[in-house]
């Protein structure tokens, strides 16, 4: 080309703040739905079923949905990096079946905690390994290592179940931690909870406070927006997305052995396709597959739209396809209100 | 922006109105007094609906009983429990259930008798710990008998008879073919001897394969039992392609969609598998003895309705009875349900 090159600026370009409003516009609207879902459901359910504002009925109803809760914080963080992790349930899977033959042998609780959480970090450090040494699209890994752990887990088990478990190990998963305690005032009373979900509501504020309270979880966020812009402003995105994938094994060995726990059996079919209903949850929660968009509230109250729903519906005896269905809409529907709003120009674009 | 804000709330609450409405078009009916829910491994399987149907056709004949036919989306023991868990917050009377996992089921059933609900399995059982009776659809010795009867009243009692079975290494195949075995032994078989069993592993074209081997290897080869579903239809269509109806008949366990062409051309006379309306109707019964306080111990009587009674077993394993009979009568009919 022979256009004469301009001459470089006098002065720096001066960076502007991006507008405060945008992205703090999407987390507003995004929650703001979530909530009106919320209430929406509870209104509905309780008005349609007598049987649906009965604590020990709701204390029950989170006991389906409470571990894959859990895994859904770590597919939180990865989603919001540009990664995901397909593997969980298939870690799920193998962790159980180590924690069943653990069990066989003769270890207690705690013991078959550790080796649930112990199996479920070591295939978080594979996946980490392939992922970021190995340069490897997160996607095409861990749809691998799904193959791989489920695979394993079905070589080795065949179509036999693991049954024996010390009863105190049952009991951590099949009764409720907090029991429910009267006050005598029949609004205020302390209701049950089943460890499970106490975990995850636990979890659920130590991810929310590292997300959004620490210079990591602005790290994180600074990944999933550019993770090449990212990587010049010297954040170690290597090693915080391998720190990512560890947190996804470790809790799905969590879930496996809550989830043992509660089921007292089994077999190598445990967990099956709950990568995808885990995925939901984090999509619904309103975290972007684009990367650099979401928050641990969104998560915990798509988890809890979701249990809900799956559980006023089940109450009605609405057949399991068609809550799949309605799951589908809902999950489309979410995602698509704020464009179409935008669409129809009932909101002015930024800036 | 503060009104551009309220009206996306506004349109955000519109959306969750019409998404919730699902649940509000299907308000439970609650007229009958007793409510049993009978929770299938998948929905959308027309085996499981026959069932239900049974089921309903029970209800009516008892009165103030409401049958809730549900399942899982997906056929998994999580799932289920899931629905089961729904079930208990309903606080049903009788739950009954086709299990997709025996073990993975036992705390769930468990914690519906701790809250007054009885348990009973069918179709695919729970483990005994999680439920009081599991009604089998049929018994080994009546399912082996079953099937030597049904030949040797085609054969009028004459000719030789084979078997084809799946795989060896099949102990549900062994302990039937074990059973026809001891049916064999009683005199009037004396001119039916039994004269080979080849095995076709459950797939289409060894077991057709096996079928062509045994009538070249036994040229006064009458009759052949295939007490596998497999089995019997490539037998059966080994049979019409080598132009042997009429020299060879082929019967055993079959599904009457599959069977229904082969019983019409003349290749099988009659076969048997359980009557699924049957199986829902006696189960429903049995619930319903179970709900008016009946004992479940080992040696007592439940009805079964028009069905008769049956005895309960070991381990609470009550037997329904012996596998029902297709022939070109009532195949057809059959065909559309399984």
């Amino acid at each position: 080309m022979n256009a004469p090159i301009s001459p470089p600026p006098e002065t720096r370009y001066t960076v502007l703040d991006a507008p405060r409003r945008g992205i703090r516009d999407v987390l507003m609207r995004w929650e703001v739905i979530l909530v009106i879902l919320l209430a929406a459901t509870t209104v509905v359910n309780t008005m349609v079923s007598p049987y649906f504002l009965d604590v020990f009925n709701l204390a029950d109803a989170t006991f389906n949905f409470s571990e894959k809760a859990i895994i859904a914080l770590a597919m939180a963080l990865l989603i919001l990096v540009r990664q995901i992790d397909l593997s969980v349930a298939a870690i799920v899977a193998l962790a159980a079946m180590g924690i069943g033959y653990a069990a066989e042998a003769g270890f207690g609780p705690g013991a078959l905690f550790a080796v649930g959480i112990g199996i479920g970090l070591a295939c978080g450090v594979f996946n980490g390994l392939l992922v970021t040494g190995a340069g490897l699209p997160a996607i095409v890994v861990t749809i691998g290592t799904m193959s791989l752990f489920r695979g394993l887990t079905q070589v080795v088990l065949g179509d036999q179940a693991k049954t024996k478990y010390p009863q105190e190990f049952l009991d951590l998963g099949q009764s409720y931690f907090i029991k429910m305690k009267e006050t005598g005032i029949s609004w205020l009373f302390v209701p049950p909870v089943p460890l499970s979900f106490l975990i995850f509501l636990v979890l659920a504020v130590l991810f929310g406070i590292v997300l959004h309270k620490t210079a990591t979880g602005r790290k994180l966020f600074a990944i999933g927006s550019n993770p090449i812009a990212a990587r010049f402003s010297g954040i170690p995105v290597d090693r915080l997305t391998f720190l990512l994938f560890m947190v996804s094994g470790i809790l799905s060995g969590l879930a496996a052995a809550l989830l043992t726990a509660r089921l007292g059996s089994m077999r190598s079919n445990i967990a099956i396709g709950w990568e995808l209903d885990i995925v939901t949850m984090v999509i619904l929660g309103g975290v972007s597959i684009a990367g650099g968009v979401g928050s641990i509230l969104g998560v915990v109250l798509a988890v809890f739209v979701l249990g809900l729903v799956t559980f006023g519906m089940s109450l009605n005896n609405i057949p399991g396809q068609v809550v799949s269905v309605y799951i589908g809409a809902l999950l489309i529907a979410v995602i698509a209100i704020p464009r179409i709003v935008d669409r129809l120009g009932l909101r002015k674009p930024a800036g | 922006m503060k009104t551009t804000r309220r009206e996306l709330i506004r349109i955000a609450g519109a959306g969750a109105v019409v998404l919730a409405a699902p649940a509000i078009i299907t308000r439970p009916a609650r007229a009958a007094n007793k409510r049993i829910a009978l929770i299938v491994k998948n929905l959308g399987n027309s085996y499981f609906d026959a069932c239900a149907n049974g089921a309903k056709e029970a209800a009516a004949e008892l009165g103030g009983i409401e049958i809730i036919y549900t399942a899982s989306a997906k056929p998994t023991a999580e799932e289920q429990i899931a629905v089961i868990d729904a079930q208990i917050a309903q606080k049903v009377d009788g739950i009954i259930v086709s299990a997709n996992d025996a073990d993975a089921l036992v705390p769930v059933g468990k914690k519906a008798a701790e809250r007054g609900i009885k348990v009973m399995s069918f179709d695919s059982a729970i483990a005994p710990a999680g439920r009081t009776v599991h009604l089998s659809a049929s018994s080994t010795p009546l399912i082996g008998a079953k099937q030597v009867q049904m030949i040797a009243k085609t054969l009028g009692n004459k000719g030789e008879v084979a078997i084809l079975s799946a795989a060896s290494t099949m102990t549900n195949q062994n302990s039937w073919i074990e059973a026809m075995k001891e049916e064999w032994k009683k005199p009037e078989y004396a001119e039916m001897p039994l004269v080979a069993t080849v095995y076709g592993d459950d797939q289409d074209d060894k077991s057709y394969r096996e079928m062509q081997g045994l009538v070249k290897a036994h040229p006064n080869l009458r009759g052949v039992i295939s007490p596998t579903t497999i089995g019997i239809r490539s037998g059966a269509k080994a049979i019409v392609d080598g132009g042997l109806i009429g020299k060879v008949y082929i019967t055993g366990l079959g599904l009457p969609s599959e069977m229904k062409d082969y019983v019409m051309q003349g290749a099988c006379d009659s076969f048997a598998i359980w009557n699924p309306v049957e199986y829902g109707y006696a189960s429903t019964m049995i619930m319903a003895d179970l709900l008016n306080g009946k004992d479940a111990a080992e040696g007592a009587k439940l009805s079964m309705g028009k069905k008769g009674e049956t005895t309960v077993g070991k381990d609470g394993e009550a037997v329904m009875g012996e596998p029902f009979e297709f022939n070109k009568t009532n195949v057809e009919e059959f065909a559309k349900i399984f």
